[in-house]
């Protein structure tokens, strides 16, 4: 690595001692504020820190956190990787992760979707890796499609090699103006924001997994990568069983966006899987808690096709808590709450709670599925029987979950 | 085609304006219509196909500024929603479907575009989005509690002479004038977006009863412990 220069190396030293002191008084994880610090000091921190490593940017709603922690176990075969595993997705959190690991040669990132023109033009970043789009916090996020054409915009005239996924309309627009594209077939389950052409507005004919334009000539792409319930086909028509150990449907996609991404950088699916198989619990999701003989299985689901996924993964054997806040990182609007079809949990025990559980009580009424009512996370667990629950959580309520079980988890 | 003996539930355009929670208007009709042993039938009207004349409540939500744009054009040229409103049915237009009911509305780079003309206003694009709780007490002349919901928009709405202001605005910006809404006739426009009947089950009474008559009252618990609660939220003072 080429040295940084005294400025950039003082921000980024000075950075992260506010980041320890972050963590030694216990405020956080301290990915924020010390990237913060360093931001301060050398606003081009974050473009010299990345100069003259190997970036992967990952973008997408859902499953950001998870695919960056799935490319990021296949990379370490190769070297050592800076990443900020805990979905600290914004430039400061870029440049904690990449100043504590300054000697790394291959960097993977997590973007949140609004910042990812910004990031790839600041880093250059030679791959990105991009899922899905659908509705999400819809009170403060921007709209879908003009998060895609920001992309295809920022895209255009760069040598990035992009990884997408062509099952999701939008984000085969967004990547479509790439010079280099490995399109991947990793399926989508949430169809509602994609009936319409992004190309033109016209309608989008489906058939199975194709689509294509009536009005238009935009559809899909032929995919090079798919993912085919739980195996991936590889580029030479290769079948490989996945066996990751993370559940649903929706992480073995993010396993294939994941394996082509490492063959991006030169590693083979052979090697690249094995690590991937490694990978049990993300930043506490789909880890399990246990209190007085409960085992209570944390599933993270921020909105309307997040929730679908956590429904895949969620045992329909097993009662289930639901809790839902409306904080700032949740977004302060319960609207999503009627996009989710909630039918699928009637016959289960259900148990709704956290600070917008009223809304959520309605919505299950009126989707004629029965309920209890519990004022906090810890009266609904108290009330199950003892044995395994699965729990369904927003953002800040899933948080609180983890805070009250210790974060270790 | 809706049929003779059903109450039809006309849920035009999800595929363009359904942006965050709409549905729920449609889910709330249902089950009120439901608990009262009215049958329902609801019709999902892609853009690609013709608005049926022959429904009695049609439902149009929210969108992002493209997708409304379309919409305006696509329901323009069809006519059946046109034609539907003058055989009497009730509409619920909400936000995006809100200002394309009037003559004139705000695109993306604020430019004006052409509304389809069934309510009496004007819309252009204000100088910042209104995001947050809202609070309105409704036009006496429609006898409703006080209105709560949740508003996401960028637009300012005229009110002509051929329209009645729905509700005066207690908390949050709405039209933009002091007032929240309209109404004329059976048409009701509002710019509590997404499912606003989930908070307003009397504003959903009002437009199942304008289509079959007095209604019997229901168990509202879960409704009123809602409603409740987001009004003592934000309510000032």
């Amino acid at each position: 690595m080429t040295q940084l220069p005294l400025r950039a190396q003082l921000a980024s030293a000075l950075g992260r001692s506010a980041a320890t002191l972050s963590r030694m008084t216990g405020r956080g994880d301290g990915s924020v504020i010390g990237g913060r610090v360093g931001l301060l000091l050398e606003p081009d921190l974050l473009r010299q820190l990345a100069r003259d490593r190997k970036l992967a940017l990952v973008s997408a709603t859902n499953g950001k956190t998870t695919t960056t922690r799935l490319i990021t176990s296949a990379l370490l075969e190769l070297g050592e990787v800076a990443t900020n595993a805990f979905g600290a997705n914004m430039p400061a959190g870029h440049v904690s992760a990449l100043s504590q690991h300054k000697g790394a040669p291959y960097g993977v990132l997590e973007v949140d979707e609004k910042y990812l023109p910004e990031v790839l033009n600041t880093t250059g970043a030679g791959v990105m890796c991009l899922m899905n789009l659908s509705r999400d916090q819809m009170d403060r996020a921007a709209e879908i499609w003009l998060l895609a054409q920001k992309w295809r915009r920022a895209l255009s005239g760069k040598p990035t090699h992009v990884i997408a996924n062509c099952d999701d309309p939008l984000v085969t627009w967004g990547a479509s103006t790439a010079a280099k594209v490995t399109w991947v077939a990793g399926g989508q389950r949430w169809k509602e924001d994609s009936w319409c052409c992004p190309e033109c507005g016209g309608p989008l004919d489906r058939k199975d997994a194709d689509w294509a334009c009536r009005e238009c000539t935009f559809h899909r792409p032929e995919p090079q990568w798919s993912l085919d319930d739980d195996s991936a086909i590889d580029p030479r028509g290769q079948r490989w069983r996945l066996d990751i150990q993370l559940p649903g449907q929706a992480n073995r996609s993010n396993a294939v966006m994941a394996l082509a991404v490492a063959e991006a950088f030169g590693m083979p699916v052979e090697r690249a899987l094995p690590r991937l198989r490694e990978v049990t619990s993300v930043a506490g999701r789909y880890t399990t808690v246990e209190r007085d003989g409960r085992q209570a299985r944390l599933l993270l689901s921020k909105n309307p096709a997040g929730w679908l996924e956590a429904f895949d993964v969620a045992d329909p054997q097993l009662p289930i808590i639901l809790s839902v806040n409306a904080q700032g990182p949740d977004g302060r609007d319960t609207s999503w709450l009627w996009d989710v079809d909630y039918r699928i949990l009637r016959g289960r025990p259900v148990f709704v709670t956290g600070e917008r559980r009223l809304d959520l009580a309605l919505r299950l009424e009126v989707a004629e599925v029965p309920f209890t009512l519990c004022r906090t996370f810890t009266e609904a667990l108290a009330m199950q029987p003892p044995g395994r629950v699965d729990v369904i959580a927003n953002y800040t309520a899933f948080q609180l979950i983890r805070s009250e079980f210790g974060r270790a988890v | 085609m809706p049929s003779d003996s059903a109450l039809s539930i006309v849920w035009i355009y999800p595929d363009l304006l359904s942006t965050y929670g709409d549905q729920g208007n449609v889910l709330v009709l249902e089950q009120r219509a439901r608990l009262r042993g009215i049958e329902t039938e609801t019709i999902h009207v892609r853009s690609a196909d013709p608005v049926p004349e022959g429904g009695d409540i049609y439902l149009i939500g929210g969108g992002e500024d493209r997708p409304q744009i379309l919409a305006a054009a696509r329901l323009r040229k069809d006519g059946g929603l046109h034609r539907a409103i003058a055989r009497g049915a009730a509409m619920l237009a909400v936000c995006a479907g809100y200002q394309i009911m009037g003559s004139t509305f705000g695109g993306e780079e604020g430019q004006p575009v052409d509304g389809i003309g069934l309510l009496d206003i004007a819309s252009t694009r204000g100088p910042a989005r209104a995001v947050g709780e809202l609070v309105a007490e409704v036009d006496a002349g429609l006898n409703l509690p006080t209105l709560t919901g949740f508003e996401n928009h960028m637009g300012v709405t005229r009110l002509g002479p051929g329209v009645k202001p729905l509700s005066r605005t207690l908390v949050g910006v709405g039209n933009g004038d002091g007032f929240e809404g309209c109404y004329a006739g059976h048409v009701v426009g509002t710019y509590l977006h997404g499912p606003a009947l989930a908070r307003n089950p009397a504003l959903a009474d009002l437009l199942l009863s304008w289509r079959v008559g007095p209604l019997a009252p229901l168990d509202d618990s879960a409704y009123e412990a809602l409603r409740q609660e987001r009004l003592a939220a934000v309510r000032p003072g």
